[in-house]
């Protein structure tokens, strides 16, 4: 559950402390404050305390192999070097140091795991949400984890919309609580007036490159999660899969809708400008500014429904996290703290974070000032300090390229689900071992894993498998 | 041609405010329902200006005490003129003279007149020969006007009723049984004049009848108060529309009140419309706008469920005889939810009308407390009273209760009682008790 921080925090983060707001009592604060305002806390604390950002695998500096040559006629985007990366961020910040940790040359690309292994699969496999079991069907098991060859990309024939799965019910007249009252045209039950499930209570979708699941959980009467899934290619006629995440903010008014459009609007400008040749890392940015606009668009609206609308108008506000899985890169970008992931298949080999939250938490881990377990069991952890939304300060879109050096799976997703994975390495043990293979599986097992440990948030997830492929073998 | 037998219907809007959020284990849900109508008699031509589809009766008490001081029989004879004058052509209309037995003065022939320039002119002659002497029996009256509005097929069917004094001459349960008899055939205003006239007789009578009730102190201002009845008669556009309650198995009616323009308690009038719905009458309706407090006890749900407490929909009858319309509606809900803040807040509607029910009782409470004599029960009540009618900005109410307390900090609501306190204040406050205001939104 992503909540604007009251009161809200200076969204400037370039402060000399490093600071928008008092770790001791969320009091927003100055750059040139040595203490904080309201409580004394002593701000100079900050600049001597050691940086800790346990949160990508700990000082290990990405080696990258080096990248091959481009052909000089080819279309393709250009491939970034080991220099140049760690990317920045669009505020032209040094992202935390990426950790795809490469020991050494892999001679061989792991090869993903043959999805035929299920006897081997001794992970953890949480007992799948009931609600899913009446998913269309069992996705087809792709006996072989190859790239799609470049001569028949996976078609994007689905509409860019935002990708509204299966809904879990069909076309039932009875109530599922009470069995014994029809379902009237508000979606009450006429007996015992028990609101029936919606489409956006669970909600699936499968590419070939790409799946994802989301889903009310347990303790929200409602669905403000969204997602947008679609698969494209470059002007080389290679692969590229994308997916966006979005949080709907529950303390702004319709949420739900926030994180529609901008999911949305996010999946429909990667899908424009993507076979166009953009940089997808620039078509990352781009995307989240479209999303925004989106969002920003919606509180303009008079609302349809007066009911719905409470006197304290609370722009309607999301957060945004997105991946572009293309051309050997792989591009995330962010507003708020919704995350990505990255497991390697060989999981004796480090997972990573390949985000950092703008919350509360995040910022007193940057600063030093707590550790992770500290920061993340205070109650101000979910305060998040940046998001999609008319009352968002400024817009300050973060985006990152990698390139891994092996194959793996892409996590994106909200904090419904890290909640109950937080570390790199907790995510690693939960994502099946077959996941890059049968990803839309992978996904429900990862919300069932968030319905087990009790589903207190909407969890929404999309999987991106990453297919390494030495010498852009991958393109044509 | 338009067919004008058939009144304009207003078009009905429900809007719904509530917090339907709950906390764990939470099972009392509260909602203000706005009615909102438009569209009705008032715009333009009235669709009965050229029919028979409205009818009204004035009842003008004829007792002898009407004639001390005289002005009361003169003002009642010039008000009802007024009223007449104020009838719009086409209306249907008779006028009745109230004692210890009622009396057609107008058109007298055991039915309606027509209003037209004849008529009232006729019936402004006949006024002459009222005169005061006799007793008081209210019920007669009320039957009477019911025979006579019974007697044409009317769409809106209203009265309008003057007494000055106390229902002497018959039974409470006399009047109750004429009341019962008539609710929901007319609709009626009542007006007390003077100050020797009971206030809860007068308020009950409107209150049964789904009408106004006021007092007139000073006979002068009949004319003009008779003048503003008949013009708001004369708005209304359909009758007889009910609220109709539908809730789900295991809900339980808490109450059913109208807020506003008054609190009226609605609660013990539903009748049964089939499963799990009740209707509450609410009279007829012109261009205005009203709302209702709702509270239903709902069974308890996990956190994260949502359902539907209570549907509210304005019905009203099909003018053309067939099955009752469906006008509007509006949905009351439940959510369970873990979130403190969500669950905790009070919607700004609901503690307003909240306060001034609560207002309107304490009034009522103080002002008994008062009369027994109890007078620090009516300081602590009227205080409070004060209190209330000062923060949510009821200044009409405030004026009011400053007559008969003298008001030493309104915040606080700390009062004294006034030593001497006018017998008409302390009547308006009473009849007006039950007035409101409306939330700023």
């Amino acid at each position: 559950m992503s909540q604007k921080p009251m009161p809200k925090p200076n969204p400037e983060p370039k402060l000399s402390h490093g600071l928008a707001a008092c770790p001791d009592c969320a009091e927003p604060l100055d750059s040139g404050d040595r203490f904080c305002g309201a409580c004394g806390h002593d701000l100079s604390a900050v600049a001597a305390a050691e940086p800790d950002r346990p949160t990508v695998a700990i000082g290990t500096p990405v080696v990258w192999p080096a990248a091959p040559p481009r052909e000089p006629g080819s279309l393709s985007t250009a491939t970034q070097h080991p220099g140049d990366l760690p990317g920045t961020d669009s505020g032209g910040h040094d992202l935390p140091t990426m950790a795809v940790r490469t020991d050494g040359p892999v001679s061989a690309p792991a090869p993903a795991p043959q999805a035929a292994s299920p006897s081997g699969g001794d992970f953890e496999l949480a007992a799948p949400d009931p609600r899913t079991a009446v998913q269309v069907d069992p996705p087809q098991a792709q006996p072989q984890a190859q790239p799609p060859a470049p001569a028949q990309p996976p078609a994007p024939a689905q509409p860019p919309a935002a990708a509204s799965g299966a809904p879990a019910s069909g076309a039932v007249p009875l109530c599922v609580a009470c069995r014994a009252g029809r379902v009237d045209s508000d979606g009450y039950c006429e007996n015992c007036g028990h609101a029936q499930p919606r489409e956006r209570d669970h909600m699936e979708r499968e590419l070939d490159t790409v799946a994802a699941v989301s889903d009310r959980g347990l303790r929200h009467h409602r669905n403000e999660d969204s997602f947008a899934v679609s698969a494209t290619t470059l002007p080389d006629g290679s692969p590229a899969a994308l997916a966006i995440v979005c949080d709907g903010v529950s303390s702004a008014t319709r949420p739900d809708e926030a994180s529609a459009a901008a999911a949305q609007a996010a999946g429909a400008s990667l899908l424009a400008a993507l076979p166009r040749g953009i940089h997808p890392q620039q078509a990352m940015h781009e995307a989240i500014v479209a999303a925004s606009e989106a969002v920003n668009s919606l509180a303009e609206e008079p609302g349809q429904d007066g009911a719905e609308h409470d006197p304290h108008r609370n722009s309607p506000a999301c957060t945004i996290v997105g991946s572009v899985v293309a051309d050997g890169l792989l591009v995330v970008g962010w507003v708020g703290d919704s995350r990505v992931y990255w497991v390697p298949d060989d999981r004796s080999t480090p997972s990573a974070r390949l985000t950092e939250d703008d919350s509360w938490a995040a910022q007193m881990v940057a600063a030093g000032l707590m550790n992770e377990a500290e920061a993340y069991a205070d109650e101000r952890a979910h305060a998040i300090t940046g998001w999609l939304g008319a009352d968002a300060y400024e817009l300050d879109p973060h985006t990152a390229a990698f390139k891994p050096d092996r194959s793996g799976v892409v996590v994106v997703c909200t904090d419904g689900l890290w909640n109950y994975a937080e570390g790199a390495e907790d995510m690693a043990r939960v994502v099946p071992p077959d996941a890059a293979d049968r990803p839309l599986h992978g996904a429900q097992v990862l919300v069932g894993h968030a319905l087990d440990g009790g589903g207190h948030d909407n969890i929404t997830v999309a999987l991106l498998p990453f297919t390494f492929s030495p010498q852009g073998a991958g393109s044509a | 041609m338009a067919n004008f037998s058939k009144p304009t219907v207003p078009q009905f809007s429900v809007d719904v405010y509530q917090n339907e959020f709950l906390p764990e284990g939470g099972r009392e849900v509260s909602a203000i329902v706005t009615v909102t109508s438009t569209g009705g008699g008032t715009s333009g031509v009235s669709g009965y200006a050229d029919g028979a589809a409205a009818g009204v009766v004035i009842m003008v008490d004829c007792s002898g005490s009407m004639d001390y001081p005289s002005t009361k029989m003169r003002g009642a004879r010039e008000a009802t003129a007024a009223a007449v004058d104020t009838l719009r052509d086409g209306t249907s209309f008779a006028v009745v003279a109230g004692t210890h037995v009622a009396k057609e003065v107008y058109p007298g022939n055991g039915g309606l007149a027509v209003a037209d320039a004849r008529t009232r002119a006729e019936a402004k002659h006949a006024l002459r020969s009222l005169s005061a002497g006799g007793g008081t029996a209210i019920g007669t009256w009320l039957r009477l006007a019911d025979r006579l509005l019974s007697s044409a097929d009317l769409t809106i069917r209203h009265g309008i009723l003057l007494t000055d004094g106390r229902n002497e001459h018959e039974s409470p349960e006399e009047l109750r049984a004429a009341l019962d008899a008539c609710a929901g055939r007319f609709t009626c205003d009542a007006r007390g004049v003077g100050t020797d006239w009971e206030v809860k007789e007068v308020t009950g009578i409107a209150s049964a009848l789904l009408g106004t009730a006021d007092i007139v102190a000073d006979p002068a201002g009949l004319a003009d108060d008779f003048t503003v009845m008949m013009e708001h008669a004369m708005g209304k556009g359909v009758a007889d529309v009910v609220l109709r309650l539908w809730t789900p198995v295991g809900v339980e009616i808490g109450y059913v009140k109208q807020v506003a323009p008054t609190v009226e308690d609605l609660t013990g009038r539903r009748t049964e419309a089939g499963p799990r719905a009740g209707d509450y009458p609410t009279g007829s309706w012109g261009d205005e706008s009203r709302d209702y407090h709702v509270s239903v006890r709902v069974p308890q749900a996990a956190i994260g469920q949502e359902m539907l407490a209570a549907r509210v929909s304005l019905i009203a009858p099909d003018p053309g005889g067939g099955d009752p319309r469906p006008l509007s509606q509006g949905l009351v809900r439940a959510v369970w939810t873990d979130d403190l803040v969500m669950s905790t807040s009070i919607n700004p509607q609901v503690a307003h009308y909240t306060g001034q029910a609560e207002l309107a009782n304490v009034i009522q409470q103080g002002l008994d407390a008062r009369k027994s004599g109890d007078r620090d029960g009516a300081t602590a009540k009227l205080g409070r009273a004060v209190q209330l009618a000062a923060a949510s900005g009821n200044a009409d109410t405030a004026k009011l209760l400053s007559k008969v307390v003298d008001v030493v900090d309104a915040a606080t609501g700390t009062v004294r009682l006034k030593a001497k306190v006018a017998e008409a204040d302390e009547m308006t406050l009473e009849t007006r008790s039950t007035k409101t205001v409306r939330v700023k939104r």
